[in-house]
């Protein structure tokens, strides 16, 4: 995603000019890591209700009650209220939740497993080989992703695994087109010529002196990976490619509250503002950590 | 070159007690700081001084182009000479500010490779420079470009005109601003190191076109700089800069002759001198210690750490003001007569 | 100009090149391959699979099939769709339409509107306005954009009744308004994702010119505010955003076949997920193939008008 621009300094004069952006610019640096903080705290709120949460809520997930079908959110005990076969939302919603967080964790996992090791061997060998990786990379990207996802799932049979491996198969290029600029702007610095002269393996090289220098940005790519997993995992849900009912994802509890949105509106609210939830707080996470990690916005 | 000192000059700009005072995180910044001066009409005025000593900020104050009030509030008197007398350019709107901008006062910069919009023609950027205080067609505002670019020098003005900044060298890139800055036939050229970025060669030509132009139109120079070689060639008077404070104020031949404030007599050091063959020359001399921060300046006057003649107890007790002495000469330093002669 | 878009329609060609092994490789993942459709099929014998495996040519080695498949690829036969027969292409280009007033109607909305914002976030830096839209921009990227849409319809549709729910037409009213008020809504939806990167790199690219040199030139020659902001800031902070706008293609195409699904708009995307559906997957292949080809020729089509509008290329 798109980043400020850090250095804005008024050019012309003496240094004195640029001070007076300081006072502001370290007030709204703070402010963006109130920003990541909430963030973090949001996932962590989000990870916990939906780890224990299932297991504390006062109706099982699976537990229909055609008696109770459509209560409106804060109806007794159905704090979000219930579908259409009674079941507690909350309850859904939670559950949805260890599968869509899982999903879109893993799926960055693997996608950035992948993409650093293309990443890393495309900067580091260059020329032929690091060009034909990075063109292989930008042709995938010219295929729009959930085209490219649908296809893929449509070919699969459907569960939290091969889900995962689908979206880690189109999200890699970002993690590799990072990794490969880092590796190929490290390689000529003098420790890695370094290393390279006291006869040091090429993948060790790659793996124990530039990847380590390129944490950071790696990092920052994870955490916004990890959002847009989260993403991809509830429109592949939505369109019905990805979790089947009735397990529950936030997905295909949207998909499922299209119908009912004359009567039982709030059955498609709150799984979108969990997604949004989710996404927001990576999102959030990813920006502040690229912003306290960013070299050039020190001083 | 030696400006007739007749009376027939008169005074375009007086400056007084010109000061800038920035808000950081960490306090106020005044720099400069309590500047006087005055330029006469047809006159160079040169403001020498390292980075940091408040030259730079004086011409953007003069021209009210620094960063507006809280972050830096400009205080003191900034008068310009116009038909009916003298206008206080700080007392202007914002609105009258801008039509004297490129009109009555003109300012070039010391980086001509990006003062240029990329996106625009030569032509119509210095169009733009009449058609906002003039009232012409656009034919006719070509047309005076086509005049400028011939009068700055430039080759195939006529080519150049449809040019865009990218087809031309840092040397006639530099032209094209000077001809934007005389296009309205302005009283003052401020010039913000003009020729600091460009080739040794290119910077004469530069130099020579500048004093060409001043005797064409009268109008004053004021010209900043750090060369001291640059000084010699073009100033009339030079103003001598330190910490946000004028520290000397001379005409140029008796400055050279006599620096009285040592940071004057140090800076004159401190210029390479070419051996004459045969001869050993002497070591380059520097001036110890480094430009104070403007935060934490040292009490009294503020050169007196670096400062060969320094006496504590005095020196470093409160700041010394600036005493006239003689008609043209000002001095900040409470040694000056005590110091006696010249740069050895 | 002319080196630098012969250079950049090469590279394009490379890709497309790619892009058709991938789609080639992709399209044989299928279980059981381009037969899939047979697969599925009772009372198919073995044999029968055979004999059209056959014809189909699926006996040659791999690469014979691509260079035929791209053979064909290039002299424009498609293949035919399973449900209809007709050829693929045609299939395409009669919902292509539909699609792309949708993209465009919504790329102006969302240039417009971010442009605005992202100017006045620059040059009210830090303000309320520019916190505010920076996390505003942050979310509006984080909420799915079908439920974006499912929440305008129901504020719009279900509850004000102001907007229709769906569809491009009323049945029986086929006016250019009614058009209009059908267009609304799944424009808005899906311009939501581009005016929130547009307005980010807007802002972050009119930072960069804002302090450029040119512009203290501008106001030292008494060019009046305005004119500055217009002339000047804008005039080259926009330079970039075209090639921004060519690499935010796939997204857009991925938006917009949400945004059909959402708003039954009958455009490529629904075709897409109708042929999903029905295992149609000459249609499939061929969208998937198309799109990207699309956004080859998009971003070509941005390399040019960067090239345009740029003199440092354009005269070089």
């Amino acid at each position: 995603m798109a980043t400020d621009l850090a250095d804005t300094r008024k050019r012309g004069a003496e240094p004195e000019q640029t001070i007076h952006v300081s006072r502001n610019r370290a007030l709204h640096r703070f402010l963006r890591h109130r920003l990541a903080i909430f963030g973090a705290l949001t996932i962590v709120a989000l990870v916990v209700a939906c780890a224990i949460g299932p297991n504390i809520t006062p109706f099982d997930h699976l537990f229909i009650d055609i008696r109770s079908r459509f209560l409106s959110p804060l109806t007794d005990a159905y704090l979000f209220g219930s579908d259409e076969m009674g079941r507690d939302l909350l309850a859904r919603l939670m559950m949805a939740g260890r599968v869509s967080l899982t999903i879109g964790f893993a799926a960055m996992v693997l996608s950035t497993i992948f993409g650093t090791v293309i990443g890393a061997v495309a900067g580091y060998y260059g020329k032929t080989v690091g060009v034909v990786l990075m063109r292989f990379v930008d042709a995938v990207l010219c295929f729009p992703n959930i085209f490219l996802l649908l296809t893929l799932a449509a070919f699969i049979h459907p569960s939290m695994m091969t889900i995962t491996i689908i979206i880690a198969a189109t999200s890699w290029m970002e993690v590799a087109r990072v990794v490969e600029g880092q590796i190929r702007a490290l390689r000529e610095r003098d420790f890695a010529v370094a290393a390279e002269m006291i006869g040091a393996s090429n993948s060790h090289i790659m793996f124990r002196e530039l990847l380590p220098n390129a944490v950071a940005p790696i990092v920052v790519a994870a955490t916004l990976t990890v959002a847009r997993a989260i993403l991809l995992e509830s429109y592949i849900s939505f369109l019905g490619y990805g979790i089947q009912p009735p397990d529950p994802s936030w997905g295909n509890m949207l998909n499922n509250a299209q119908q009912y949105l004359n009567t039982a509106p709030w059955l498609a609210i709150f799984p979108g503002l969990a997604i949004t939830l989710a996404v927001t707080g990576f999102n959030f996470l990813g920006d502040g950590l690229r912003d306290a990690l960013d070299p050039r916005l020190e001083g | 070159m030696q400006a007739s000192r007749a009376a027939a000059h008169e005074t375009v700009l007086d400056v007084q007690d010109l000061s800038v005072t920035f808000r950081t995180p960490v306090g106020p910044i005044e720099v400069p700081s309590g500047v006087s001066f005055t330029v006469r009409q047809g006159e160079t005025l040169a403001l020498v001084g390292e980075s940091g000593s408040g030259k730079s900020v004086t011409s953007l104050a003069i021209m009210r182009l620094t960063a507006k009030a809280p972050y830096a509030v400009v205080r003191g008197r900034v008068r310009l000479r116009d038909a009916s007398g003298f206008r206080d350019l700080l007392l202007l709107t914002d609105e009258q500010m801008r039509r004297v901008r490129g009109n009555e006062i003109s300012m070039i910069f010391q980086e001509p490779m990006t003062s240029l919009n990329p996106v625009h023609r030569i032509g119509d950027q210095i169009a733009e420079a009449i058609r906002f205080h003039r009232d012409v067609t656009p034919a006719a505002a070509q047309d005076r470009a086509l005049e400028l670019l011939e009068l700055v020098g430039i080759s195939e003005p006529r080519k150049r005109l449809a040019s865009y900044p990218h087809h031309l060298s840092g040397g006639m890139r530099q032209r094209v601003m000077i001809a934007i800055a005389l296009a309205c036939d302005p009283k003052v050229l401020i010039a913000d190191e003009p020729t600091t970025a460009l080739d040794v060669t290119v910077q004469a030509q530069i130099l020579a076109l500048l004093k060409e132009l001043q005797a064409r139109t009268g109008m004053a120079i004021i010209f900043i700089t750090h060369n001291l070689g640059v000084v010699a060639e073009v100033a009339d008077r030079v103003m001598v800069m330190y910490a946000g404070k004028i520290v000397e104020q001379a005409d140029v031949g008796p400055l050279f002759a006599r620096p009285m404030m040592p940071y004057t007599a140090g800076l004159l050091r401190s210029v390479p001198r070419v051996a004459i063959l045969g001869e050993r020359g002497a070591a380059l001399q520097t001036i110890g210690g480094n430009v104070p921060d403007p935060l934490t300046l040292p009490p009294g006057c503020a050169f007196h750490p670096r400062c060969l003649h320094h006496q504590p107890g005095r020196c470093d007790a409160a700041l010394p003001p600036l005493e006239q002495v003689g008609d043209d000469r000002a001095v900040r330093c409470l040694r000056w007569r005590e110091i006696g002669s010249a740069a050895a | 100009m002319t080196r630098y878009l012969l250079s950049r329609f090469v590279q394009s060609l490379v890709l497309l090149w790619l892009v058709s092994m991938i789609a080639f490789a992709v399209l044989h993942l299928a279980p059981g391959g381009p037969l899939s459709q047979f697969a599925l099929s009772p009372g198919m014998t073995q044999a029968q699979i055979e004999r059209i495996s056959e014809q189909m040519g699926l006996n040659r080695p791999l690469p014979i099939q691509y260079l035929d498949w791209l053979f064909h690829l290039l002299i424009g036969d498609w293949g035919r769709s399973f449900r209809d027969t007709r050829a693929v292409l045609t299939v395409i280009g009669s919902h292509l339409p539909a699609t792309l007033q949708l993209m465009v109607s919504s790329t102006l909305l969302a240039i417009v509107l971010g442009t605005w914002v992202g100017v006045l976030g620059a040059i009210r830096r830090y303000s309320l306005f520019d916190y505010l839209a920076t996390i505003g921009a942050m979310v509006a990227l984080s909420i799915p954009t079908f439920w974006f849409g499912l929440v305008t319809i129901y504020i719009f549709s279900v509850r004000l009744g102001w907007l229709p729910a769906g569809n491009m037409f009323t049945i029986g009213d086929g006016s250019l308004l009614d058009y209009l008020h059908h267009l609304i809504a799944p424009c808005v939806v899906l311009g939501l994702v581009t005016v929130a990167i547009w307005s980010r790199y807007m802002r972050s690219s009119m930072l960069d010119v804002v302090n450029q040199d040119y512009i203290r030139t501008a106001r030292a020659k008494g060019v009046p505010e305005r004119v500055i902001l217009w002339r000047h800031a804008i005039r080259n902070a926009l330079l970039p955003m075209i090639t921004i706008a060519g690499l935010q293609l796939p997204t857009l195409l991925s938006g917009a076949l949400v945004t059909e699904t959402v708003f039954t708009w009958p455009g490529m995307g629904r075709l897409f997920l109708d042929s999903l559906s029905y295992r149609d997957y000459p249609v499939v292949m061929g969208i998937l193939i198309f799109s990207a080809v699309l956004v080859l020729v998009g971003n070509l089509l941005a390399d040019i008008l960067y090239a345009v509008a740029d003199p440092r290329i354009r005269l070089d």
